[in-house]
């Protein structure tokens, strides 16, 4: 078995999932290379070459990668395909970006947001939002696969930086597509993705000002905030920290859902937490049915007073 | 220009499914079925393209059983101008959707193809970025903004850090995410004008495409059930809890 795994990258660094990615690796077993491809990324295969499991990182760094765009990004892992058994990516909005266009120019299928291993050819993933896990067996001679973070504990980092890094001299073409701008958020708050705690307002925060009120307890703790889809349609927060079936996938130690009501494609991207506390007014609200610890009453109330308890 | 979108028929997005006892799948006998909410977003995309003057002509397809063809009239009915059944009873899974969306581009010529991002049932996300392979087009996935500009188009995607916003020459394919636009209901009139409306059938044999997959579907399970805890009663023993009982703060 040899597998690469495409870093996945932050702003030019090597991004926290591709440690969860690599332990996803190990559980298949076998030789794991990585891939950094952008621009400028030296400092993140460093990085990736510290990650323990790791045998070799292979860097293309080149102007045609830089932003991780999907059409240059798959034309290259095309190029360095046949080396491999498997080729695998997180489930970030690059690995779900890139890798199904890479499955499809090698015409294999590709198998999402895998939570576990059975064994090289069978993987679990989950389906209907989560309320169904599905086991399948892949029959192609390439697997091509993105990994869900929170079923693998990311790898530790060696230290030692034994992995070798070297060039990937390939460059391809790409007359399709460019890169006009970002607008990436900007937070000294852990990313959503990697909180140990999350703390997420819905509707019931009434509108993006009260947002504030998360902000002293996230503090505290330590944590992201998050949102359901209702409290960023109304623009009270922007769409990257949605939680649930179509935002992010989080399983933190302690989850604080604030005025959500629990619709399915929210508890979808939350349920797997450790401990969930929900605070909702309404004393039916399916969230109870998931939470460890329920407190009806108002947010407005309750929210200033857990601040100063904690 | 021609503008394709690919609709599929979903359990609806509201019903909570049932995993089958002898665990081979999820039970789908009289369940409630619906367009796809990504693909009503990509239906009501095309029809605001067409509002612009930029969309001349809007064609609907769909791969699946013949039930589906609900799903293209909903999609005439809302403003499609033509449809394109592939009718199979077999799980089509999204390479062979993309390999026959494929053919379908081909006979067409679309000058963009709009998708949704995600099925809710096989929560994929491929379809869009395989075909997008197949077809040698460039993609612009996850799209809250498209704006043609010339010979160029405009997505602004949704990116885990935040937006993106990418150039790509046309023909492209788009995938919808759900800030895109607010789908628009269909109206009585527009519902029995869209049974006049043609619709081609097509099989996979027609377009040379072999829908088995090489992935198997070995079991379904229903995921470990949250036990519900208990309800509180103030922030104090809230706290309390949390640190001593849970130990997480
Ligand atoms: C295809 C599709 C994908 C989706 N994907 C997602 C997704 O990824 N993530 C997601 O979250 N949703 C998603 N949704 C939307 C989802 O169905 C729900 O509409 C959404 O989660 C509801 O958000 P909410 O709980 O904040 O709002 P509501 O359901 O309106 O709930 C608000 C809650 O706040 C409580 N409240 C109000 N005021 C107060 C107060 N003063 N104090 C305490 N409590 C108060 C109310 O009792 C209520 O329970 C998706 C929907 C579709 C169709
Ligand atoms: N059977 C199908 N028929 C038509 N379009 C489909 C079909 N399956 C997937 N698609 C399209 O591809 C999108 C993404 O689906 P998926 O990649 O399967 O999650 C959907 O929103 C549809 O636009």
């Amino acid at each position: 078995m040899s597998i690469l795994v495409l870093a996945d990258l932050h702003e030019g660094q090597l991004a926290g999932a591709t440690a969860h990615v690599v332990a996803a690796a190990e559980a298949i077993g076998g030789d794991i290379d990585v891939l950094v491809a952008g621009e400028g990324v030296q400092a993140a295969a460093e990085a990736a070459a510290k990650l323990n499991g790791v045998t070799k990182v292979r860097v293309a760094d080149n102007v045609v990668y830089a932003h991780q765009l999907a059409e240059p990004l798959s034309a290259l892992l095309v190029e360095l395909a046949d080396d491999y058994t498997h080729v695998l990516a997180s489930a970030s909005t690059t690995g779900k970006n890139v890798l199904p266009r890479l499955a499809a120019l090698k015409d294999v299928s590709q198998l999402s947001d895998i939570i576990a291993v059975d064994s090289a050819d069978t993987f679990k993933r989950p389906i209907y939002a989560g309320n169904a896990i599905a086991t399948v067996k892949s029959d192609d001679a390439l697997k091509v696969i993105t990994v869900r973070t929170t079923g693998f504990d990311a790898v530790s980092e060696g230290g030692s930086g034994s992995a070798s890094i070297e060039a990937v001299d390939v460059v391809v073409e790409n007359s399709q597509s460019s890169f006009v701008k970002e607008e990436l958020a900007q937070s000294d708050r852990p990313e959503l993705g990697g909180a140990k705690v999350v703390i997420s307002g819905g509707r019931g925060m009434g509108n993006g000002e009260n947002f504030k009120l998360l902000d002293g307890i996230a503090d505290k703790l330590g944590a992201a905030i998050g949102a359901s889809r209702a409290a960023v349609d109304a623009g009270f927060v922007p769409n990257d920290m949605q939680v649930g079936q179509t935002g992010k996938i989080v399983a933190p130690e302690l989850y604080i859902a604030v005025g959500i009501s629990g619709a399915i494609q929210h508890l979808a991207g939350m349920k797997d937490s450790k401990v969930i506390v929900a605070i909702n007014k309404d004393d039916e609200a399916p969230i109870f049915q998931v939470a460890d610890y329920g407190l009806v009453g108002d947010l407005f109330e309750i929210l200033p007073e857990l601040e100063s308890n904690i | 220009m021609k503008v394709l979108v690919a609709v599929k028929r979903v359990i609806d997005y509201n019903v909570k499914i049932r995993v089958k006892a002898d665990h081979s799948d999820v039970d789908l006998t009289n369940v409630k079925m619906a367009m796809n909410p990504f693909c009503e977003i990509a239906v009501e995309e095309a029809v605001r393209l067409k509002e612009k003057g930029v969309a001349t002509e809007i064609v609907a397809v769909t791969v699946g059983p013949k039930a589906a063809q609900e799903q293209l009239r909903t999609a005439l009915a809302l403003g499609a101008d033509r449809a394109i059944h592939i009718e199979t009873d077999e799980r089509a899974e999204s390479l062979a959707v993309a390999k026959l969306l494929a053919k379908v581009v081909d006979e067409e010529q679309p000058g963009m193809v709009i998708l949704g991002k995600q099925a809710i049932d096989t929560d994929n996300n491929q379809t869009g970025q395989m075909l997008a392979a197949l077809t040698n087009l460039p993609q612009g996935t996850f799209a809250s903004e498209v704006a043609v500009d010339g010979d160029k188009l405009h997505v602004t995607r949704e990116i885990d850090g935040g937006l993106q916003t990418v150039a790509l020459t046309l023909p492209a394919i788009v995938t919808t995410d759900l800030r895109l636009n607010e789908p628009r209901y269909a109206k009585l009139p527009d519902i029995m004008k869209a049974k006049k409306k043609p619709m081609d059938m097509k099989t996979p044999a027609d377009l040379g495409v072999e829908v088995a997959s090489k992935v198997s579907l070995l079991k379904v399970e229903s995921p470990a059930e949250r036990k519900g805890g208990i309800k509180v009663a103030s922030v104090d023993e809230l706290v309390d809890k949390l640190k001593n009982e849970a130990k997480v703060l």
